[in-house]
């Protein structure tokens, strides 16, 4: 038997108790480390360095169109190579089941996309037919659709100029990425601008955002002071960033994601708190006279204090260490299931937060029920006083 | 047996409890011969245990000097003590208390953690100390799993693995029937007469005070007489 040893039979001297408080820890440090990584997500802002494209919104939110006057200009700026745009359609497919469908224009999407491969024979058909719509090889493999079919996409938000909300598009191709990390990203379809353009009863020359291929990526900062400087106090202010920021922005638009994921810690780990304080609050009351048989052994004050911090330790730790790689687990399916847009994998920065709060709270719940154990008198404890 | 394993010189114990001060020993001097095996006896409440707990350095008198095997522990401080504790003194109690989640090994094995044995060597010392009490075939065992008798051999046994000089017993048959207590008395006797360890023993039972070399008696915290037996 050793020190260790111990402690951990100890610790589960009340099984169901301890595998209940482990339980509760572990929930609590899943939870950590995914809002920790979310935190981290979107407090990181906007790198614009090694970026080779941009994305250019109304500054005021997404949501608000802007001209696509603005498409010389925009291709005017410096570092600039080609611009596209792409306008959001709200598409459901059947029975309401949310389908991510832009129009664009065909030409310009291919000349900024490059990472997406299509039969040129297919861009071109895309690009001649005004019904036509493309499919990512993801959801055109989810809904088993083929090219050829002649689809029904409804809009939620676009009516056509008849009032019918109900659209239809020939499928003439289905696009794939150049590689793994874009082949999660096919998960979209795209329609022909012209045809939406002419066809919906609400917008016409207007898009919600433009996108930016740079000449190279050490231009992304000057493109983005430039662009915004460009269109400052005109009707349509601009917001420029990046792809990954312009990405996370659709979840900002929730609320201060920091301060609602704080809150959310707050109030997880104040419950933890009680609940594991409790715990070994009780754990150590039951066993007054144990330790005074410890203490009668040899074992200094000191000593005592340690092994029930240890225990307290052991708790944390077991439970906050199997949260965090559950976390991390969560995190790489939650990458996979949204196609790498949010990288939620757990960073080095977040395990050493996990592995300081493991500690901190290792000590918070240790210490009184440890500094009680530590001053109980031996001949006081032994006779139950 | 000549040498003094412990003397008590003059000692005085106050309590308190609450805002009264109780007066358990007043002026108390004895002294015990090493190798001897004392049996203390006397009613409720006339100091017995404080006795005991003074000698075995579990508490300390408010005056006077105890010194056991050489050492003076009336004044020393905390630290100091449970090392000396941990070195020189075997306890043994009414209730065995062992600790339930440790096996009968890991409770005997428990007192070698202050020291700096291997973890083999500790086993290997447990597992002789264990011998000695006949219980070497119940190791595994945890106590829930051993009769009364059983479990106050384990306690002996781990109160003998750091090979202390002198082993401090509070009734310990005091929760045995008399077959079993006569075993375990008997086995204190042969600790003491085989393996030389000094042994003083708190009991109210006459009989058990028979097994001891000599009895003291104790009355509202005065040593009254000694027989032998």
């Amino acid at each position: 038997m050793t020190k260790t040893g111990f402690v951990i039979a100890n610790l589960f001297r009340k099984r169901t108790r301890t595998i209940l408080t482990l339980l509760s820890v572990t929930m609590a440090f899943l939870l950590f480390g995914l809002l920790q990584s979310v935190n981290y997500l979107f407090s990181a802002g906007a790198d614009a360095l090694g970026a080779t494209r941009l994305m250019t919104q109304a500054r005021v939110s997404f949501t608000q169109s802007l001209p696509l006057s603005m498409v010389p200009k925009l291709e005017s700026v410096p570092g600039v190579a080609r611009v596209a745009y792409s306008q959001w359609f709200g598409g459901i497919w059947q029975d309401n089941t949310p389908v991510f469908v832009f129009s664009v224009d065909p030409a310009r999407y291919h000349d900024v996309y490059p990472e997406y491969v299509m039969p040129e024979a297919q861009w071109r058909e895309f690009a001649r037919t005004r019904t036509a719509m493309v499919a990512g090889r993801q959801i055109a493999d989810k809904y088993g659709w083929k090219v050829g079919q002649h689809i029904p996409i409804s809009s939620n938000i676009y009516p056509q100029k008849n009032g019918s909300k109900a659209w239809a598009f020939d499928l003439v191709g289905i696009f794939d990425g150049k590689d793994e990390d874009w082949k999660k990203r096919t998960n979209q379809v795209l329609i022909n601008h012209d045809y939406f353009d002419e066809a919906n009863q609400f917008v016409k020359g207007r898009t919600n955002f433009y996108i930016l291929r740079l000449t190279d990526a050490d231009k992304a900062q000057s493109v983005i002071r430039t662009v915004d400087a460009m269109f400052e106090n005109s009707l349509d202010e601009t917001k420029t960033q990046t792809e990954k920021e312009f990405n996370l922005s659709f979840v900002k638009q929730l609320g201060d994601i920091g301060l609602i994921v704080r809150w959310i810690l707050f109030a997880v780990f104040f419950t933890l708190l009680l609940v594991v304080g409790n715990t070994m609050a009780q754990s150590v009351r039951e066993r007054i006279p144990e330790l005074a048989v410890l203490k009668t052994l040899g074992f200094s004050d000191g000593a005592v204090l340690g092994f029930v911090i240890a225990e307290a330790f052991a708790l944390c730790a077991l439970g906050g260490l199997v949260g965090l790689v559950l976390a991390s687990l969560a995190g790489a399916a939650l990458e996979k299931g949204t196609g790498g847009q949010f990288a939620l994998h757990l960073s080095g920065w977040v395990w050493l937060l996990g592995l300081i709060t493991i500690v901190l709270m290792s000590l918070a719940v240790g210490l009184l029920p440890g500094l009680r154990a530590q001053r109980l008198r031996i001949v006081d404890a032994l006779a139950g006083r | 047996m000549s040498e003094s394993m412990v003397q008590v010189t003059n000692v005085t114990k106050i309590y308190e409890r609450g805002t009264q001060q109780v007066e358990v020993l007043h002026g108390l001097t004895l002294q015990i011969p090493r190798g001897d095996f004392v049996a203390l006896m006397g009613p409720s409440g006339s100091g017995k245990t404080t006795l005991l707990n003074l000698i075995g350095g579990l508490d300390q008198p408010t005056s006077g000097e105890v010194w056991v095997g050489g050492s003076r522990i009336d004044r020393m401080p905390s630290g100091q003590l449970a090392a000396w504790r941990a070195r020189n003194v075997g306890f043994v109690f009414q209730f065995y208390n062992l600790i339930p989640v440790l096996t009968a090994e890991g409770n005997v094995e428990l007192p070698l953690l202050l020291t700096k044995l291997s973890a083999a060597q500790r086993r290997k010392n447990a597992a002789v100390a264990l011998q000695v009490v006949g219980l070497a075939d119940r190791a595994g065992h945890k106590p829930s799993e051993l009769s009364g008798g059983q479990e106050q051999r384990v306690a002996i046994a781990r109160a003998l693995v750091s090979d202390p000089q002198i082993l401090v017993c509070d009734e310990p048959t005091g929760d045995l029937d008399r077959k079993t207590a006569d075993d375990i008395l008997g086995l204190l006797q042969v600790l003491n007469r085989d393996h030389g360890k000094t042994i003083v023993m708190v009991t109210h039972d006459p009989k058990a005070a028979e097994f001891a070399r000599r009895t003291l008696h104790l009355e509202k915290g005065q040593l009254l007489e000694q027989s032998a037996a």
